[in-house]
């Protein structure tokens, strides 16, 4: 078997065993469905009324708005939770198994994100199911679906590492989970629940140049109107920036990771 | 020598009781981080909806152009909900090391433990209600009175001992931590299925109907009072009404858990 063969093998064991894990502990998967789906249902009921006011861009309705600020959150909390499991792997000794085994350690990260993508990438349809099911019309149809679907599962991958240089260099699952309320403070400072424009002051300044605002407004394009070159272009940049920090903070960590043990 | 005479069972039971509050006292005390999750989560939250939703106050119907006033109160809630739901997952989590088991073996009767828990949880929710309260008014929200204010404090300690009776439940029913979720997405949905981001004229039909029904809209009503404008009788019954049915329905629950629960 060649070497690609054999890491995409390890990869793929690995994401799929993150994707178990995830899905059997209430306390993984509940961050990244029940919580945002709960909050979704409540700012729409809530906060509708919103769609009246002067400036807010127009829109079907406020739950087709709504989907990107949900779909961000989720797989934000998918990114956080990955790395949550990976910091328990570190603790209950079975990275250091991996790490022990002929395998590649780029492997053993990129298979911790492979699963924090595909959670990603099932938070999107989640949404998405949940907005057709409630009348959201997705403006930019099928392309514009599976847009919003790939960049998300794109960011998941990038979110999540950082998530996952944050499991590697504390070695511990309360840190990782101490960064819950920072993922909540940086939705909050985007444009994932309100128009910027609406937005009260800091947060309006802070949101115009908070990364996730372009993501959200890549992913929020082409369900509330259509494909657009230069939303997805800005949230692919956006995505590529948080890759290379993930990547940059990854590498110190294992490096650190494998010297301390 | 005569032997001294055995101490009242009242006594005994409150002796209980302030022991079981201590104790929850000196895990605040000895492990201060512990607090922190507690406080941050409301504080962020109304920290984010003020600066996402605050210019709702715009729309024709809205009853006061400050949001930070409007919006303060539910977070205080939101706060006890949160800490109502801490005292269930440590509740899971003694029972896990074996905590529970001793407690269970002594003397000392079911409702006792229960009320224990949940006491600890309504004094340890002024916390984070004093902190969202601070910066708050440090933001400009409108001083309530001292009516308001004890009013909106009564609320918030209340209701932790609903969501602590919630939290108490469910960890008995489980005996695990992984029911966290469920009990804080419980107290949260409680909370916020209410008119909590905007009157209940202008929220969506469907969200309209529920917070009708829902007992914790009078709560969140009557604890707003102070804010966007006086408090009366009038709006406090219903929310006194609402918190004496829940806690009743929930501390049943819980009692009942509690009696279940064998060592």
């Amino acid at each position: 078997m060649s070497g690609l063969a054999a890491n995409a093998r390890v990869v793929r064991a690995l994401g799929a065993r993150s994707i178990r894990q995830t899905f059997r502990r209430p306390q993984l998967i509940s961050p990244i469905i029940v919580f945002p789906t709960l909050l979704l249902a409540i700012q729409t009921g809530g906060a509708g009324a919103g769609v009246e006011l002067p400036g807010f861009p127009p829109v079907q309705s406020f739950l087709q708005f709504m989907l990107a600020g949900s779909m961000m959150q989720s797989m934000m909390l998918a990114g956080n939770s990955g790395g949550i499991a990976f910091a328990v792997d570190i603790e209950m000794g079975f990275t250091d198994r991996l790490f022990s085994a002929p395998i590649p350690r780029f492997a053993i990260v990129l298979g911790r994100l492979a699963g924090t993508a595909a959670l990603g990438l099932f938070a999107a349809v989640w949404f998405l199911a949940i907005g057709l099911i409630f009348g959201a019309q997705i403006e930019g149809g099928i392309a514009g679906a599976l847009l919003a679907m790939a960049l998300i599962t794109a960011s998941a991958l990038a979110v999540g590492g950082i998530g996952a240089a944050i499991a590697l260099r504390s070695g511990s699952a309360s840190v990782v989970q101490g960064l819950f309320p920072l993922v909540l403070v940086v939705l909050f400072l985007s444009s994932a629940f309100f128009p910027e424009n609406l937005m009260v002051e800091p947060a309006r300044t802070i949101a115009e140049y908070n990364p996730l605002s372009f993501i959200v407004e890549g992913v929020r394009e082409p369900i509330i109107s259509g494909i657009d070159a230069s939303d997805t272009l800005a949230a692919l940049a956006a995505i590529a920036g948080i890759v290379v920090l993930g990547l940059v903070l990854s590498a110190r960590a294992l490096r650190h990771r494998l010297r301390v043990g | 020598m005569e032997a001294a005479a055995p101490s009242p069972a009242w006594r005994a039971n409150l002796a209980t009781i302030a022991a079981l509050t201590a104790r929850a006292k000196n895990e605040l005390i000895r492990v201060p981080g512990a607090a922190i999750p507690g406080v941050l989560a409301p504080t962020i939250f109304f920290l984010g909806l003020n600066g996402v939703f605050g210019a709702l106050t715009n729309l024709p119907g809205f009853d006061t152009d400050s949001y930070v006033s409007f919006i303060v109160p539910v977070s205080m809630l939101q706060g006890a909900g949160f800490t109502g739901a801490a005292a269930g997952v440590n509740l899971a989590r003694d029972y896990e090391q074996g905590w529970v088991d001793r407690l269970l073996v002594s003397p000392a009767p079911r409702w006792v433990l229960l009320v224990g828990n949940v006491l600890a949880a309504s004094a340890r929710a002024l916390i984070p209600a004093t902190f969202v309260l601070g910066i708050a008014l440090a933001l400009g929200a409108s001083f309530p009175g001292l009516d308001g204010l004890v009013l909106c404090y009564l609320m918030v300690a209340a209701m932790a001992a609903v969501a602590a009776c919630w939290g108490s439940a469910l960890a008995l029913r489980f005996k695990s931590q992984s029911a966290a979720p469920l009990m804080q997405s419980g107290g949260m949905a409680l909370v916020l299925l209410t008119p909590a981001y905007a009157p209940l004229t202008l929220l969506q039909p469907w969200l309209e109907e529920v917070a009708r029904i829902n007992p914790a809209t009078q709560v969140v009503e009557a604890a707003r009072q102070g804010f966007v404008g006086g408090v009366t009788w009038g709006d406090t019954w219903p929310g006194l009404l609402a918190l004496a049915g829940l806690a009743a329905v929930l501390g049943t629950w819980a009692l009942r858990e509690m009696r279940r629960t064998n060592v």
